[in-house]
């Protein structure tokens, strides 16, 4: 863990780690696991809105906790870029990480696999593997994620792949 | 489109004929030469072939698979016929599937099972096997396409879905489960699955999958640099599975700058993924037609030509339940197995046995290297006096941990559910 910044040292430590190991397939015991995916993204939710860091909203998209759908956003000279975010839980998880997914940005940088799944090979996926199965959704959102908008969001912008949304309705209006 | 051609030209002969104006003539005889020569093109179009009921082994230009039963002749395939009954299962239509497909195609295999759910693009021209009109297809389809023009004798199933997802794995078992193209075949419905996957999460999900039904697998892979690969047989069990050995994980210094230096796009060449689709397919036919040695790993090193080769056995603290259990069941089948080796040396010519030399001078004897088998089979944990682990046994985790660590009481998926709903709702 070192290179990571203090902050999100500190965030992670107050996430609760998870103890059931189990994926889709497993039954009652991917029940339990996800009740315990529920607890960490509450309290982790519950944290950032308290520290006034918030900036993902997410929950399951079906019943069985398999698809996942949101919104996640990231400041940027004081201006908020919004995204659509969505993940499926693989049926190896949780030996294997979800693969993130903003498929608004699809195709407008590098550092993306098709279909809008954001790169966390170098940064996210040693970690994931040295940590499962104590590292849920909630670990995944904090460390995969949140360095990947951090790192992308102002090169996006400053290149002008990604228009605020204010910039582009203006722009409409003066026409 | 022969007798649209025909068509168009009787209705410029019409057209002649009504026509008033004769300047116009010139153009309309140019128009009609040019349809002639389309015709002529397209009675020259390629004439696909029809199937073949048996495999010959005459030599003629004319039979597809002379040269394959050749191998017969020359004493290195007892039966290369047996090809058609097998079944072989493509993970990956890639850079290296693509090509063990139109490989095992070319040699007259049975049936391939291909899945991939990507498209083919401009970007994947560097590598073998698909064309640039092929831009925009599923690799699935595109692979039928070409695969059934060159050998239509093949049966080929494509299933464009993602593996890893929930449903896409259900559907990945079943049909590697089917049974309809050889119903007497024991186990499974395929005699061998190749990974040709370019992610770890896709090779863990065949490992789960193959671990599952017992099934023997060949894995792939070419480094991101494009100079090394390898290919691994994975026998569930008996060697080594994907998660017995996991890649090597280590997660030093990384910080969020590293991020922007890392480019997601990897580097292939079409001589690596040709000299890696080559490797794997000619285990799989020594595998399939049981001649010379198949390789239980082979390794390619590009820069320096190094192929390395070596044997893993499974890892008995295997994260994979599916792989502890198949481990078992090899152990115990060891008496039939040994028993079977034991008759099939019997079988063989029996050298007799007696001293090489009738005088010892130096009093040389010859000791049996093979390790001592030790009641204790779970010697990894015990160390000798003086040692300590330094670091937790991997499987400490797995303890029941104390109760307090989710202070939050609630016990309810619904109730959290709606506790998380209300903190998103503001």
């Amino acid at each position: 863990m070192e290179g990571w910044d203090p902050n999100t040292k500190s965030t992670l430590t107050q996430i609760p780690l998870l103890t059931t190991k189990a994926g889709p397939r497993d039954g009652a015991a991917w029940t339990q696991r996800l009740k315990e995916e529920y607890k960490a993204l509450i309290a982790y939710t519950s944290m950032n809105k308290s520290n006034d860091n918030d900036w993902f909203r997410i929950s399951a998209a079906n019943a069985d906790g398999t698809r996942w759908t949101g919104k996640c956003w990231y400041i940027h000279n004081l201006l908020k870029y919004e995204f659509d975010l969505q993940f499926d839980i693989p049926v190896t998880y949780p030996s294997t990480a979800p693969e993130i997914e903003l498929p608004q940005l699809d195709g407008k940088t590098q550092k993306m696999y098709r279909g809008g799944k954001i790169c966390l090979t170098v940064h996210f996926k040693p970690l994931w593997a040295k940590n499962c199965p104590r590292f849920g959704i909630a670990h995944a959102l904090c460390l995969g994620l949140a360095p990947w908008l951090a790192a992308e969001v102002p090169v996006l912008v400053d290149s002008g792949m990604v228009k605020h949304k204010d910039d582009t309705a203006s722009a409409s209006e003066s026409l | 489109m022969e007798s649209e051609l025909k068509e168009m030209l009787i209705d410029l002969d019409t057209i002649k004929r009504s026509l008033p104006d004769p300047s116009l003539l010139a153009s309309i005889d140019k128009m009609q030469s040019r349809v002639e020569h389309l015709t002529d093109l397209a009675k020259s179009a390629p004439v696909r072939r029809s199937k073949v009921k048996d495999m010959s082994a005459e030599v003629v230009d004319s039979n597809p698979y002379s040269r394959l039963m050749a191998l017969q002749r020359m004493g290195i395939v007892a039966n290369y016929e047996r090809i058609r009954e097998f079944s072989v299962a493509i993970v990956g239509i890639g850079g290296v599937g693509s090509v063990a497909a139109e490989m095992l195609t070319r040699c007259g295999i049975g049936r391939l099972l291909l899945y991939d759910y990507d498209k083919v693009e401009l970007a994947n021209m560097n590598r073998l096997f698909f064309r640039p009109e092929q831009v925009g297809m599923t690799k699935t389809d595109a692979a039928v396409q070409t695969l059934s023009d060159i050998n239509p004798d093949v049966v080929l199933e494509s299933y464009t879905m993602n593996i890893t997802t929930l449903q896409g794995f259900e559907t990945f078992m079943s049909s590697l489960k089917n049974k309809t193209f050889s119903p007497s075949k024991e186990g499974s419905g395929v005699d061998l699955v190749l990974s040709c996957v370019d992610n770890y999460e896709a090779r863990m999900v065949v490992n789960q999958a193959c671990n599952e039904l017992n099934q023997t697998w060949m894995e792939s892979g070419v480094s991101e640099d494009a100079v090394s690969g390898h290919i691994q047989l994975l026998v569930p069990g008996e060697t080594a599975c994907f998660a017995c050995a996991p890649p090597l994980v280590v997660a030093s210094g990384v910080d969020e700058r590293t991020l922007k230096r890392e480019g997601v796009c990897a580097a292939s060449l079409p001589t690596t993924m040709g000299v890696v689709a080559g490797l794997l397919v000619q285990n799989t036919l020594k595998y399939l037609l049981k001649f010379g040695h198949v390789s239980p790993y082979l390794g390619y090193n590009a820069l320096k030509d190094f192929f390395p080769t070596m044997e893993m056995k499974p890892n008995p603290q295997c994260s994979n339940t599916a792989c502890l259990q198949r481990q078992k069941e090899y152990i115990l089948a060891k008496p039939a197995r040994d028993a079977a080796a034991a008759k099939a040396k019997k079988d063989e010519v029996s050298v007799p046995e007696g001293p090489v030399h009738d005088d010892n001078e130096w009093n040389i004897s010859v000791v049996d290297d093979a390790e001592p088998v030790t009641e204790n089979a779970s010697s990894s944990d015990t160390l000798p006096d003086g040692l300590v682990h330094e670091l937790p046994i991997a499987d400490e985790f797995q303890k029941p941990s104390d109760p307090e660590e989710m202070t939050n009481s609630v016990d309810d998926l619904d109730e959290l559910r709606k506790q998380l709903e209300a903190l998103n709702a503001d």
